[in-house]
């Protein structure tokens, strides 16, 4: 049972929520308590925008265990507005290509099946393509 | 800070080895090893393993290793860095006979990947990243490979058939190595007719997982048997140096920093140039992280490693040949036992008996072993005395 491995992270994966180092001000995410730029201790949360840009992708079609249900789907590292990169999967693409610098928005949806036997479903943070001329 | 030398090597064939169990194939290799160093009996035993605890529901490898292969009462323990866990155990018995509190060290990498299949696997695998931030998110080795393959072709504008030069280099060199898994040479039409893996990454991109063991005995040279029958061949550097673990993290991804660095640190402990090897066995565990392993090291500027695959310089005739006897593609990846058999190619190359992949009058080799996309980079400089 993985269950309390997930709701611990729940702020995170819910609402991008990660920390600011209030010594030199980066911004941190995932939130970690040591700043890796100053070294110093960072424990103020910070609501990230969820606003970003494609830094790079792939689209995996041999899926590790709890993604066999949504294979191929799109992986992403998104550099959001404040600095940090994420992982995550993209989704809502329709039909558009994806690219490199393509601008981004979080969302909350399913982003597995944990455990099949208990049927856990994990949610989490994914991003979907900005409509041009919505920013 | 004791002299350490190279006394035995022992290696497995790689393959896929159902009808060999984890243990039969570290101890054939141990064996090996010990009949190569004049029977030299070791008082530690350090074991380079990734997935046992997960694909043979089987930890604390150093008792069961050490009991089976006869070398009961010795230390021995598992040290585990991903696929860089055989570089990992290779430095710990360095250490130990640097020290001088152990007279001779076993080092011994071994992993048996199929004992399991599918989902299960690529979840096993997908261990080497960091869990709660990249793989609940469905990355996997293989998605970080091919991110950073699609990053490098936009930042410097790289051809993709350009990806072709390793595995094709890696299979003409393991045409000639009998521990191989593919000892066969692969055409560049069927190359640039494979199809995607991971757009833009494709199976040919991508060292294939496979079952070996290969073991090191290290020792002081004072101590190597009088009838030693080879070339003396030392460790004269070693490093290992970590960098972020999640590939987001990194300020740049394809800086390698790790890789880079502890080269940098291994050479200058050996009191030479990263130019001033005879070859470089270097972690080809995706045709991408060869170049970017080479830039890490200095040997091209970012974005121009291919040029040098491309011109034929990192062939057995050029000026700085890698993967000789086949490298991760050809040979094979047995990913914690990997580091091993490295070096195991390196003091073949450094004795001449590397058969016709021999480079001609090796003396200085350089060898890298990688987890995860440089998270852990562990290198050795090795030298003919
Ligand atoms: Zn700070």
């Amino acid at each position: 049972m993985e269950n309390p491995r997930h709701w611990r992270l729940k702020k995170q994966r819910y609402a991008l929520i990660g920390e600011e180092c209030p010594y030199c001000k980066a911004h941190l995410f995932p939130p970690r308590d040591i700043c890796p730029e100053c070294g110093e201790e960072a424990r103020t949360p910070y609501a990230f925008s969820g606003r970003g840009e494609i830094y790079s992708f792939t689209v995996m079609h041999d899926a590790p265990a709890g993604f066999e249900d949504t294979t191929p789907y799109t992986v992403a590292l998104v550099k959001l507005q404040e600095g940090p990169m994420v992982t995550a999967q993209l989704t809502d693409l329709g039909d558009q290509p994806v690219q490199i610098g393509m601008p981004v928005e979080m969302v909350t949806r399913k982003i597995r099946t944990d455990d099949a036997s208990a049927g856990i479903i994990v949610y989490g943070y994914k991003f979907r393509p900005v409509l041009a001329g919505a920013r | 800070m004791s002299d350490v030398v190279i006394a035995g090597i022992g290696q497995t064939p790689v393959g896929e080895h159902w009808e060999l169990s984890l243990r039969t194939l570290a101890v054939r290799a141990i064996q090996a090893a010990r009949q190569d160093a004049g029977g030299l009996r070791p008082q530690a035993m350090y074991v380079g393993n990734f997935l046992a605890s997960m694909i043979s529901h089987q930890a604390n490898l150093g008792a069961l290793l050490a009991e089976w292969s006869g070398l009961e009462g010795i230390e021995a323990y598992t040290l585990e860095s991903a696929g860089a866990s055989g570089g990992s155990a290779f430095r710990q018995g360095y250490l130990a006979v640097a020290s001088g509190l152990v007279d001779v060290a076993l080092v011994v990498g071994v992993e048996k990947y199929n004992d399991a299949i599918g989902p299960q696997l690529e979840a096993a695998l997908a261990q080497t990243g960091d869990y709660d931030y990249e793989m609940v998110q469905g990355m996997t080795p293989v998605t970080q490979a091919a991110i950073l393959m699609q990053r490098y072709m936009y930042e410097h504008n790289v051809p993709r058939p350009a990806f072709g030069e390793i595995p094709l280099l890696a299979h003409a060199n393991g045409v000639n190595n009998p521990y191989a898994l593919f000892q066969k040479a692969i055409r560049r039409e069927v190359y640039d007719g494979s199809e995607f893996y991971s757009d833009p990454l494709n199976m040919f991109d991508m060292a294939p997982y496979a079952d070996g063991a290969a073991a090191v005995l290290l020792t002081r040279q004072a101590l190597l048997p009088a009838h030693h029958p080879y070339p003396v061949v030392r460790v004269s550097g070693s490093s290992s140096v970590i960098d972020r673990l999640a590939l987001h993290d990194r300020p740049d991804p394809l800086a390698f920093e790790a890789a880079g660095r502890s080269i940098q640190q291994a050479c200058r402990q050996a009191g030479i140039l990263p130019t001033d090897v005879d070859f470089f066995e270097l972690c080809d565990t995706f045709s991408i992280f060869a170049y970017l392993s080479l830039e890490a090291a200095g040997y091209a500027p970012p974005g121009e490693a291919w040029k040098m695959a491309a011109d034929g310089r990192l062939a057995l005739k050029g000026d700085l040949p890698i993967l000789t006897m086949g490298g991760l593609k050809a040979r094979g990846n047995p990913i914690g036992a990997t580091g091993v058999y490295q070096v195991v190619e390196a003091v073949l190359q450094l004795r001449g008996l590397a058969g016709k992949n021999q480079i001609p009058n090796a003396r200085r080799g350089l060898v890298q072993c990688l987890g995860g996309p440089a998270s852990t980079a562990v290198s050795h400089v090795l030298q003919r005395i």
